[in-house]
């Protein structure tokens, strides 16, 4: 199967590989996936008093496009505040990363990888 | 674009070029048809196919005669299996193989299930061998066939062939092998193993695609029914006009492997560990699927711990190797094969086959070995599950949501 460029652009050089202290009460961190199923993301985001993502990490087991979707949500969700950083959808990482179909849970996977990051740092703060 | 280090022997190999310098004459000058008994063109040609079939025998130490020429393994599983299950149907139903067979033996059990017939499909240890007793106590008095691989496609094990010819013989039950990845490998026989039908692929031993042959035992007599009617050739099992080019070819490359085999054997040996070598000294957490000793040398299929397979692949695109990893199919489930050895989902989800032949050089070996080891690297590092690893954390400790 051939990748689109934009796939192996991030398989080979991906973004914001890392880890964020899931201790932090401003990091949200969010696990998806299984390892029977052959794909995990996780997905931590930092969020300032304003509300806004200032800084992203992720580390996924999988194939090529699931590593390119995490990689990918990493770069677009920073610098957005964390309501619209929870509008993207799936479709339009697949789009952008030309997935074809049997690839577009690699996509639905980083959708549910952002909500929960998200998820986990709300309950945070209204823990706090 | 320079091409990839070809590491998939067990998918197919090259056609090796004095197997095609054979082949040649008779796509042209000695274009003849084998059946044709009136002239010297059809002479010609028939002798040609009658001196393959000659060579083709004797690399599995069987009688010419008992060896027809097929299609390929696929043809000769489906004409064996379907074969002696119809011709013995009035006495017998029920055939006996093992779950990681071939999709063509075990597509053609299913088929068979639906029209009556009992199979029992026998689990294999963890090796990926099976158990001798689990055999014998499968076997029943409506028992027809027993059909068990010689060497697997994915995993390079060798199954307890002479054993398993030796319960069957001593039960008068047929025993059939899928020889595809075990001839011009392994030495096969087929009296001394006691086998009674024997399956066998051109490509998987350097010769051309789209020919393979079936032994069919004639002392004690094994009937089959054909799966196509014709003009009787091949003794009315398997009609149609022959390819002499495919059938030279086939003879060629048998004729080959029977002359190399102790050498390349002990030569693909040396390559083999001094791969599996360099990995486990360079990487942790690699684990082997299946038997080392009883083993292929050409074969090792690996499990690298926390890093996806076919995510592995595109970082070693050089490297042409498989994995048992089926993300790539339609299905998502990882290998039926590595399944059956008990091998968990997450562990079958980070394996590669990597198959070493005719044409493999050391140079080759120490650059795939070289490159694996730093891609694994780089992807573990990328790894939520390698990270957990490294803290303590195990996996299976964790609620996975199931997508």
């Amino acid at each position: 199967m051939a990748y689109s460029t934009e796939v192996i652009d991030h398989y080979e050089n991906p973004r914001n590989v890392g880890t964020l202290d899931s201790k932090d009460d401003f990091v949200g961190t969010g696990l998806v996936g299984a390892p029977a199923c052959g794909d995990v993301m996780k997905l931590q985001i930092k969020v300032n008093a304003q509300g806004v993502i200032e800084d992203a990490k992720f580390k996924t087991f999988g194939c090529g496009s699931a590593i390119a979707s995490s990689s990918l949500v990493t770069e677009w969700i920073k610098g957005k505040t964390v309501e619209e950083a929870s509008t993207i959808k799936n479709t339009t990482i697949a789009h952008h990363l030309a997935l074809p179909p049997v690839k577009i849970h690699c996509s639905m996977l980083a959708e549910d990888a952002i909500r929960a990051a998200i998820q986990d740092f709300k309950g945070k703060q209204k823990a706090a | 674009m320079e091409r990839p280090i070809y590491l998939d022997y067990q998918a197919t190999t090259p056609c090796d070029p004095r197997v095609l310098q054979a082949m040649l004459p008779y796509f042209t000058a000695e274009f003849g048809n084998p059946h044709s008994r009136n002239h010297a063109y059809g002479w010609r040609a028939e002798e040609a196919v009658e001196a393959a079939r000659m060579k083709v025998a004797s690399l599995i130490n069987a009688d010419p005669k008992a060896l027809i020429f097929t299609s390929g393994a696929t043809e000769s599983n489906n004409l064996a299996i379907k074969g002696v299950a119809h011709f013995y149907q009035e006495k017998k139903d029920h055939i006996i193989t093992c779950a990681t067979e071939h999709k063509c033996v075990l597509n053609s059990c299913r088929q068979l299930e639906q029209e009556g017939f009992k199979i029992t499909y026998l689990p294999v240890d963890s090796n990926g061998l099976i158990d001798l007793n689990h055999l014998k106590e499968a076997i029943t008095e409506k028992t027809v066939l027993v059909s068990i691989m010689a060497v697997n496609n994915e995993i390079g094990v060798i199954q307890p062939l002479a054993e398993i010819g030796k319960i069957c013989r001593e039960r008068g039950i047929f025993f059939h092998t899928d020889a595809a990845q075990a001839v011009g490998k392994i030495p096969m026989d087929v009296e001394a193993m006691n086998i009674d039908l024997l399956s066998i692929s051109a490509h998987k031993l350097y010769g051309p695609k789209g020919v393979g042959a079936l032994y069919v035992r004639r002392k004690p007599r094994v009937r089959i029914q054909s799966l196509i009617n014709g003009g009787g050739q091949e003794r009315g099992m398997r009609p149609g006009t022959l390819s002499p080019p495919l059938c030279v070819g086939l003879g060629e490359a048998c004729a080959i492997a029977s002359a190399e085999m102790p050498s390349e054997y002990a030569r693909l040996k040396v390559l083999r560990d001094r791969f599996y070598h360099a990995i486990k000294t360079g990487l942790e957490e690699v684990y082997l699927n299946g038997d080392l000793e009883q083993r292929i040398p050409g074969n090792l299929n690996l499990s690298f711990a926390h890093v996806e397979g076919e995510g592995l692949m595109m970082g070693i695109k050089d490297l042409a190797v498989s994995s048992g990893s089926a993300c790539t199919s339609a299905s998502l489930e990882p290998s039926y094969v590595l399944r059956a050895l008990g091998v968990e989902e997450e562990m079958a989800h980070t394996s590669l086959r990597l198959g070493f032949g005719r044409f493999t050089t050391e140079e080759e070996i120490d650059l795939a070995a070289q490159k694996i080891i730093k891609e694994v690297n780089r992807l573990r590092e990328m790894s939520p599950l390698w990270e957990m690893n490294r803290e303590g954390i195990d996996i299976k400790s964790i609620k996975w949501a199931a997508h």
